[in-house]
C-alpha cells in the first residue's frame, strides 16, 4: 500500500510530449505538446474528442511507445521502457488476457518474477479477486466468462501486481450499461479503499466526471491539454444520487462545452501560433 | 448484483452421452463394414489374383505380422517413425520460435525455405546414403527432413502472429523473457504448431515407408516391396492394411494430445459459436 510521499514530488510527470508518427504517405502529429503532472493517491480522467490520440498518450506513460519528444517520470525516473511499478487495463480485455490460463493464472502471471514466496504470491491474488468479487470464478478460464467479468480479471491482475499507478485505457468502452456502472463504483472503491492511484482514459463525459478527481480535457489531435479541471464532488460517489447533484450537472455541462469547442478546434493552444 | 452469468459448461445427461458415443461409432466402423462386406461378395464372385478376398488378407496378416515379423520389421520401423516424428516436432518448434521472432532472421530464411521445402525428401535418399550410410541415421534424416517442413513454418506463422494486446500486457507487467515464450508466446502458437504436427505425422509415415525401399533388407516397406515383386499378393495388402491401421493409431494419440493441448482453444471456438 502507498504510504503518503512528500508533496514535493508527484507521482507522474509527464513534460512537453510530442508523438510524431512517420509513415511512408508523410508524418502525423498525433500529439502537439502534452503536459500535466498527478500526485500519489489521486485518480485522473483523461477525456477527450475520439481520435485526439489519448491511446497514444497512454502508451507512451507506459513505455510501450517511445515520444518523439518530451519526457515522462514516474517517480522522478524517467520512462524509457514499461516501468516495473505500473500496470495496465487494456479495453480489449479479451486480448489482454490469456485464454490458456484459468483466471487465477492470469492474476498470477505477472507476480511470478517478483520474487515472493508461494504463500505470499496465493494472498495477494485472493485478496485481488475478493477485491473484484471474483473469488467463486478462480478456476474458470476467461473465456467462460461475460466480458464485464473478464475486465473485473484484468482489473484484479492489476491490482494483485501492487502497482504504483495503474492505468486504464478506455476499460469499459466495451461493456453494457449496467455493468459499466457496477464497473466504475469498482475503480472508486479501489481508488478509496486502497488509495490506489489511478489514470484513467476514458471518452465517456458522465465517466469522467463521476470517476474522476481530476479531469484532464484534451484537445483534439495534435494534441495539448485544454483544461485541467477539478472535480470538486464529494468523495463519496454513489450512481444515483452524485448523477443528481446540480453541480454533477454544472461539471458534466462544462466538459461538455470543452469537447465540443476541442471537436470544433476553437480552443487554442496557449503560446502557439494557430497550427 | 449477480457477478456470474453462467457461461460455464453443464455436463450433458449421461443417457445422451451414451447415444451420441454409439452413434459417432456406427458413423465410424458402418462405411468400412460395408466396404468389406461388398468387397467380400465381389471377390468370391469373380475372384481376381491381384483382389484376394478380405478373409484372405486377415489370414495372411496374422501369418505375417504377428510372429518374428512384428519384432523384426514392425517395431523397428515404428521405432524409426516415433524417433522421427519426435525429432521434427521438438526441432521445429525450437527453430521456428526463435525464426518467429527474430525478425532479421525470418526475412533472410524465409526464401530458401520455400525452396527447400519444394525439393521432394525421396530424391535425397541417394545423397544422405552417400553421407550417413545406408542405415537407420539415413532413414530418419530423411524422414525428419520431409516432416519438418509443415511443424517449422506452421510455429514460425504462429510465432510471429502473437496478439499485439497480449504482447504489451506481457510488456508492461515487464513479464521476462522466458515467462513470455513458455507463457505467452508457445500457447499462443499452439494451434497452429498443432496444425504442423498433424501434417507432419502423415508425411512421417509415408516418409518410413519411402525409406525402406531403398538400401533396405528389413522394415515395413522393404517387406511389403518384397511381397510385390515375389507376387505374394495377400501378404503385400496385408501389410498395405497394417499402414493403414498404423495412420489410424497416430491419428488416435494425435486426437488425444491435441484435445489436452488445445482445450483452451476448443473452449474459446465453442463460446465464439454460440
Amino acid at each position: 500500500m502507498p504510504e503518503s510521499r512528500s508533496a514535493a514530488q508527484p507521482l507522474l510527470t509527464v513534460e512537453h510530449l510530442r508523438k510524431v508518427y512517420e509513415s511512408s504517405t508523410g508524418s502525423v502529429e498525433a500529439i502537439g505538446d502534452i503536459s500535466f503532472q498527478m500526485n500519489a493517491g489521486e485518480l485522473v480522467v483523461i477525456v477527450g474528442p475520439s481520435g485526439c490520440g489519448k491511446t497514444t498518450l497512454l502508451k507512451c506513460i507506459a513505455g510501450l511507445l517511445r515520444p518523439t519528444s518530451g519526457v515522462v517520470e514516474l517517480e522522478g525516473k524517467r520512462v524509457t521502457g514499461p516501468p516495473p511499478n505500473m500496470a495496465l487495463v487494456f479495453q480489449e480485455y479479451g486480448r489482454s488476457l490469456y485464454p490458456w490460463l484459468t483466471v487465477r493464472g492470469n492474476v498470477d502471471l505477472p507476480l511470478k518474477h517478483k520474487k515472493l514466496s508461494r504463500a505470499e504470491r496465493d494472498r495477494l491474488i485472493d485478496d485481488a479477486l475478493v477485491a473484484v468479487g471474483l473469488d467463486h470464478a478462480a478456476k474458470s478460464y476467461p473465456w467462460q466468462l461475460s466480458g464485464g467479468m473478464q475486465q473485473r480479471v484484468a482489473i484484479a491482475r492489476a491490482v494483485a501486481y501492487e502497482p504504483e499507478v495503474l492505468i486504464m485505457d478506455e476499460p469499459f468502452a466495451a461493456v453494457d450499461a449496467q455493468t459499466r456502472a457496477d464497473l466504475e463504483d469498482l475503480v472508486r472503491t479501489l481508488h478509496r479503499e486502497r488509495g490506489m492511484s489511478i489514470l484513467f482514459v476514458t471518452h465517456d463525459i458522465d465517466e469522467s466526471v463521476y470517476l474522476g478527481e481530476r479531469v484532464v480535457v484534451l484537445s483534439k489531435s495534435p494534441t495539448w491539454v485544454q483544461e485541467d479541471l477539478s472535480i470538486d464532488l464529494p468523495a463519496e460517489r454513489d450512481q444515483l444520487v452524485t448523477r443528481a447533484l446540480p453541480r454533477f450537472t454544472e461539471l458534466r455541462t462544462h466538459v461538455y462545452e470543452q469537447i465540443q469547442r476541442a471537436k470544433r478546434g476553437e480552443a487554442v493552444r496557449p503560446g502557439a501560433t494557430a497550427a | 448484483m449477480t457477478l456470474y452469468t453462467s457461461t460455464v459448461v453443464t455436463p450433458r445427461k449421461p443417457s445422451r452421452v451414451w447415444a451420441k458415443i454409439g452413434e459417432n461409432t456406427a458413423y465410424a466402423l458402418g462405411l468400412p463394414i460395408l466396404l468389406l462386406v461388398i468387397w467380400g461378395i465381389w471377390s468370391s464372385i469373380s475372384p481376381a489374383p491381384f483382389f484376394p478376398s478380405p478373409l484372405v488378407i486377415a489370414e495372411a496378416f496374422v501369418e505375417t505380422w504377428i510372429g518374428p515379423a512384428f519384432v523384426n520389421d514392425v517395431l523397428p520401423s515404428l521405432g524409426r517413425l516415433a524417433i522421427s516424428i519426435v525429432l521434427a516436432v521438438v526441432l521445429g518448434i525450437a527453430a521456428g520460435t526463435v525464426i518467429g521472432l527474430v525478425r532479421w532472421l525470418r526475412e533472410l530464411l524465409e526464401p530458401i525455405f520455400e525452396f527447400f521445402r519444394a525439393v521432394p525428401p525421396p530424391v535425397l535418399i541417394p545423397i544422405v546414403a552417400v553421407l550417413v550410410g545406408a542405415n537407420d541415421t539415413m532413414k530418419v534424416v530423411v524422414m525428419v527432413t520431409g516432416a519438418i517442413w509443415p511443424v517449422l513454418l506452421n510455429t514460425i506463422e504462429g510465432v510471429r502472429s502473437t496478439d499485439s494486446v497480449m504482447t504489451e500486457t506481457a510488456q508492461s507487467f515487464a513479464i521476462t523473457r522466458s515467462e513470455r515464450l513458455r507463457f505467452l508466446v508457445l500457447p499462443a502458437a499452439s494451434p497452429r504448431i498443432m496444425t504442423g504436427v498433424r501434417q507432419c505425422l502423415s508425411i512421417a509415415l509415408i516418409l518410413m515407408v519411402i525409406s525402406e525401399m531403398f538400401f533396405s533388407s528389413s522394415g515395413l516397406g522393404y517387406q511389403i516391396v518384397f511381397f510385390q515383386r515375389n507376387y505374394l499378393i495377400a501378404q503385400m495388402w496385408s501389410g498395405i492394411v497394417l499402414l493403414g491401421l498404423i495412420g489410424v493409431l497416430l491419428a488416435v494419440i494425435f486426437g488425444f494430445v491435441e484435445r489436452r493441448v488445445l482445450r483452451w482453444y476448443h473452449g474459446v471456438k465453442e463460446v465464439e459459436r454460440a
